[in-house]
């Protein structure tokens, strides 16, 4: 099966949302986790997606 | 020389020179200078071959030599498939690609515009051996008028009514008028799609509209010329920048986001409207039974 989607790393500042089987990257506050965020779009080549207001994945499309 | 000879010569030469005529290169850049025109010209040129001897092999009662028509056709189901190969390559390079559909249909043109110049030359050489050159020049320029009518399709302006509508966020959703595009998580890449960002909304005229308009080779063909005749707005490595269409499930409308490097609405209104509608989308629902008064 092929996969077409998948994330790649997930984002957050909220300790409490631990996602499994992700590389998960913990922020301090938002502006460190935006430019984390953007940085590892980057390197990468996914599409960063907003779920929550504390919570981005990085989805490869 | 026998009789045959100038017949033939003219309707190799009338089936070359529409073949030149049909082959136009435009903003889509295809066929490339200079290699690929030589070719088509060169295939052009056999087509003619083909056509201009039915002719005379019809008046000489050699009825066999129809089986060479055959080899027509295999010979130019070789070119859609070479033109399909070279163009599905080329497209993983393609900021904004093709798509299947699109190339699917560029290839069928290549095939039947082969039997376009067959249908010229054979006219024209029939026309000069049964009348005269004259009679023969003019069924060429005649046969020549009927391809340029056969070989250009419909339009996405004759099906669908365009309009230009800024696009805009919900939250990390991005919407051109109420249909979701896709989610931007990153305010920095929010504000670079809403500067470089245009969105429209394709509004179908009729029910077979709203299927044709549906097609997802059909937007990407729409998202592939916008971004080749205005240029676009992303490279390699910037996912998030992608041009995407996007369909309104309750009423059919597809909302089209794109990222053009020259931001002009009309003129990319003009190219939407110009994007030709892909054989493989055409659907004509209303044709079944019951539903010709569906709108």
């Amino acid at each position: 099966m092929d996969l077409e989607k998948y994330i790649l790393a997930v984002i957050t500042t909220n300790k409490n949302k631990v996602p499994a089987g992700h590389g998960v990257f913990y922020c301090d506050s938002k502006e460190e986790m935006e430019t984390i965020t953007a940085n590892l779009e980057a390197i990468l080549d996914g599409i960063a997606h907003s779920l929550t207001e504390d919570l981005y994945v990085i989805v490869k499309h | 020389m026998t009789e045959y000879t100038l017949p033939i010569v003219f309707g190799i030469f009338m089936g070359t020179l529409s073949r030149l005529f049909m082959l136009r290169t435009d903003y889509r850049q295809y066929p490339t200078y200079l290699h690929g025109k030589i070719i088509h010209v060169a295939l052009g040129f056999i087509a003619a071959g083909l056509g201009a001897v039915f002719g005379p092999a019809i008046l000489k009662e050699e009825f066999t030599a129809i089986t060479f028509l055959t080899v027509a056709a295999s010979q130019f189901r070789e070119v859609r498939n070479m033109e399909r190969n070279t163009l599905t390559e080329l497209d993983h390079y393609e900021l904004v690609t093709r798509g299947k559909t699109y190339i699917e249909g560029i290839a069928i043109a290549f095939e039947s515009r082969n039997y376009l110049v067959i249908l010229t030359a054979l006219i024209s050489t029939l026309a000069y051996l049964i009348f005269n050159l004259w009679i023969g020049i003019i069924a060429a320029i005649a046969s020549m008028i009927l391809s340029h009518f056969l070989m250009s399709g419909g339009k996405l302006k004759e099906i669908v009514d365009i309009e230009y509508v800024e696009p805009r966020f919900d939250g990390a959703g991005l919407y051109v008028d109420n249909i979701y595009i896709m989610n931007i998580g990153l305010p920095e890449r929010q504000k670079e799609v809403l500067r470089y960002g245009m969105g429209f909304i394709l509004k179908p005229k009729t029910f077979n509209a709203r299927a044709t308009i549906a097609n997802l080779g059909q937007r990407q063909a729409i998202l592939h010329d916008v971004s080749t005749a205005l240029g676009v707005y992303r490279d390699s490595g910037t996912p998030a920048l992608v041009p995407l269409a996007k369909r309104d499930l309750d009423d059919g409308r597809v909302g089209v986001f794109v990222l053009p490097q020259e931001r002009d609405a009309e003129k990319a209104i003009k190219v939407i409207g110009d994007v030709p509608t892909l054989e493989n989308a055409i659907r004509m629902s209303t044709e079944k039974v019951g539903m010709k008064n569906g709108s």
